[in-house]
């Protein structure tokens, strides 16, 4: 298994930014979003988030919630984000589970753990689930050898990034605008401030995600960020291709655009 | 000179929950980190309020001289003959102004969004009375409003969609998931993280993340203050037993709160069981769900064995919810309030029931609390008396009514 501690050295000895890429599981199906997350890798990704699609996705825009609805109705199930994971970590790209809480609280923390580990899978991130409710979850990690990360937003006040980033290992990640997941034309101006601010209160690697679509932003976050995370841009590829071809080859080409970008 | 208020600050403040806004294991705060800072000043900016004379002045004077405070209680006897002649007495939140017993939290949080300094109020409604309460709140104080609905819902309660329009409020239909409260409820909280900087989301019911439990109900809480009261005067005791329907759950902590330390008197509440537990078209949430976490809290949630939400039916929007408030969930554990469930068409007898027997037509929500007391009045006897939340009214309705009764 590839952890993200080798990702971010790796990525700082080659003086660039690590690149991460987000697709749910199951989407476009068990089989294609394997395909997609391999050539994400392919193409450049060096770490990549598999979301576990949930039924209620309330910080996630219009195209993530597109894509998890389609992962459902294929019934998608946690067996099949533990093979994707699987599969993914195989490939060398360090594989997290970007899970809402509910689904891991079901299943069980420490069965969640140990299964992911036992898949490869480095790490969990977890949106919704706050440092106030994060202790059970902590110690399960810490057992299993699996990193934890969570998010800071702009609007966290020094306090609140303190809280978080204690609970963190592998990396923060820094949402780089009040909103939800969905690429944007202009990236906000928020997210290299809440960078810095992030490190004064640690030593992790921090990376921005929210908004980021192209190779051009890309490069823009990778001056003062030690990772770039885009979701939606990938999804949109695979929702607007005719086929799966189309949409794999679409994905290759993103993957490379934006490696290229956190290269320059 | 002021004028002596209604409402106390002891009336606000009901005991519970913990610093982390947790009723036992129930509740606390599952929600994206942008949103904590918006929480946290929300809870801080409610706790000054609820301890300054003059917000409760200002609250006492709405609730008095628009909403139509103190609402009367009615006692039912003709429909009591079927309720094997207990006494039942009706508290009559559906003469509000509005015609639901949402007007008490959202006067409240209207304020409060002006002592937030935000201009903008957003909302979730189910059956339409919340958002219909919540743009009449937004009309009055000059908000802007837009208001979140499932497109179910936005179809079933047709007449509140155009209320809302009317008062000025936009309302989005919303056409994910099942298309009714629960999606509603998402689409309401991305819209807040995206514009929290002006915007006060107007939460409403006992549900969601910490402080909206506790704020939600300590707003509701004037409907038992003044239930308690007013039955102690008409019939010199206490209630034999509160009865309530449960969505989210605000009218039912409301009448409930002030009685809980009054371990004689029993608390009933009353979820939507739809077509039947065993068809599986139901909401059913504190009967046939499992602990789980849903729109930021931990609570009782329907779900299948890997946490993914199971949808939910009713005939009435506002019960049509796979969620329930943290604290009616610490209720059920600690034995102190019971649940049960209502059907569909136990619901409906009840509503027709009440308009034939009583001239007064429910809405669909209360008449489940109706239906329970019917029963509850046969188990407990004649010299039983029970308090019932009659906590809306059935104009919003009709529609409904018409296609079930083919009128
Ligand atoms: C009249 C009425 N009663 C009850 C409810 C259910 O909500 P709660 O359980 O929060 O009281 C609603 C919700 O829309 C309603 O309109």
């Amino acid at each position: 298994m590839t952890t993200l501690q080798t990702v971010f050295e790796k990525a700082r000895a080659e003086k660039r930014a690590a690149l991460v890429g987000y697709l749910p599981a199951g989407f476009p199906s068990a089989e294609g979003a394997i395909a997609a997350a391999t050539t994400m890798v392919e193409g450049g990704c060096d770490v990549i988030e598999i979301g576990l699609p949930y039924s209620d996705p309330l910080m996630d825009g219009p195209t993530i919630q597109d894509a998890v609805h389609r992962a459902l109705v294929n019934g998608t199930r946690i067996a099949d984000v533990l093979r994707t994971v699987e599969a993914v970590a195989a490939t060398g790209a360090a594989t997290l589970v970007m899970t809402y809480w509910n689904p891991v609280d079901r299943y069980g923390l420490e069965r969640f753990a140990r299964d992911l580990a036992a898949a490869g899978g480095a790490g969990t991130i977890t949106p919704d689930l706050t440092p106030e409710e994060a202790g059970p979850w902590l110690e399960a990690s810490a057992a299993a050898g699996i990193d934890t990360v969570f998010l800071v937003a702009p609007s966290s006040t020094d306090a609140r990034i303190e809280k978080v980033v204690r609970c963190c290992t592998g990396f923060v990640y820094a949402a780089s605008l009040m909103g939800v997941t969905g690429a944007r034309e202009t990236l906000s101006a928020a997210a290299e401030g809440l960078v810095k601010r992030t490190r004064e209160h640690t030593g992790l690697p921090v990376c921005v995600g929210l908004g980021v679509s192209n190779g051009a932003q890309a490069a823009e976050v990778a001056a003062y960020a030690d990772g770039v995370i885009v979701g939606s841009a990938f999804i949109r590829r695979l929702l607007d291709a005719p086929d799966e071809a189309a949409g794999l080859a679409a994905v290759r080409e993103l993957a490379e655009e934006l490696a290229a970008g956190v290269r320059a | 000179m002021s004028e002596a208020t209604m409402l106390s600050a002891a009336d606000l403040a009901g005991p519970g929950p913990d610093e982390h806004g947790r009723f036992g294991i129930f509740g606390g705060r599952f929600v994206p980190e942008a949103l904590i800072p918006a929480l946290d000043e929300v809870e801080k900016v409610y706790r000054e309020a609820r301890n300054d004379p003059e917000f409760i002045r200002e609250l006492d004077h709405l609730l008095r001289t628009y909403a139509g405070r103190p609402t009367p209680i009615t006692e039912a006897r003709r429909f009591a003959e079927h309720a094997g002649g207990a006494r039942i007495l009706l508290k009559r939140e559906d003469l509000n102004h509005t015609g639901a017993h949402k007007i008490n939290n959202v006067l409240g949080q209207a304020l409060l969004t002006k002592r937030l300094g935000k201009t903008r109020v957003i909302a979730e409604t189910g059956a339409g009375q919340h958002g219909v309460a919540t743009a009449t709140a937004a009309a009055l104080l000059g908000l802007e409003c837009v208001i979140y609905m499932g497109a179910v819902d936005c179809e079933r309660q047709a007449l509140n969609v155009a209320r809302m329009k009317l008062l000025g409020a936009e309302v989005v239909p919303v056409h994910t998931g099942s298309k009714t409260l629960k999606d509603a409820i998402n689409e309401a909280f991305r819209d807040w993280v995206t514009n929290v900087d002006n915007t006060h989301y107007v939460f409403g019911t006992v549900a969601g993340p910490h402080p909206f439990p506790e704020i939600v109900r300590d707003f509701a809480r004037i409907i038992g203050v003044e239930a308690r009261r007013q039955v102690l005067e008409l019939t010199g005791r206490l209630p034999d037993a509160v009865a309530a329907c449960v969505g989210g759950g605000s009218n039912a902590i409301g009448i409930f709160h002030a009685f809980l330390d009054d371990t004689d008197v029993q608390l009933h509440g009353y979820e939507a069981a739809g077509h039947g537990l065993e068809s599986g078209e139901h909401a059913l949430t504190l009967t046939a769900g499992s602990v789980g976490v849903l729109h930021g809290a931990r609570t009782y949630v329907l779900q299948d064995d890997e946490g993914q939400t199971i949808e939910s039916h009713s005939i009435s929007a506002g019960l049509d919810y796979p969620g329930v408030g943290p604290e009616h969930a610490w209720l059920k554990d600690s034995g102190r309030a019971v649940y049960h469930g209502v059907t569909d068409e136990a619901a409906m007898e009840a509503f027709a029931l009440l308009a034939r027997t009583e001239g007064i037509i429910p809405a669909i929500e209360s008449s489940h609390a109706l239906a329970g007391a019917l029963e509850l009045g046969r188990e407990l006897g004649p010299d039983a008396t029970i308090l019932v939340n009659l906590s809306g009214r059935g104009d919003k309705d009709m529609g409904t009514a018409m296609k079930y009764f083919n009128l």
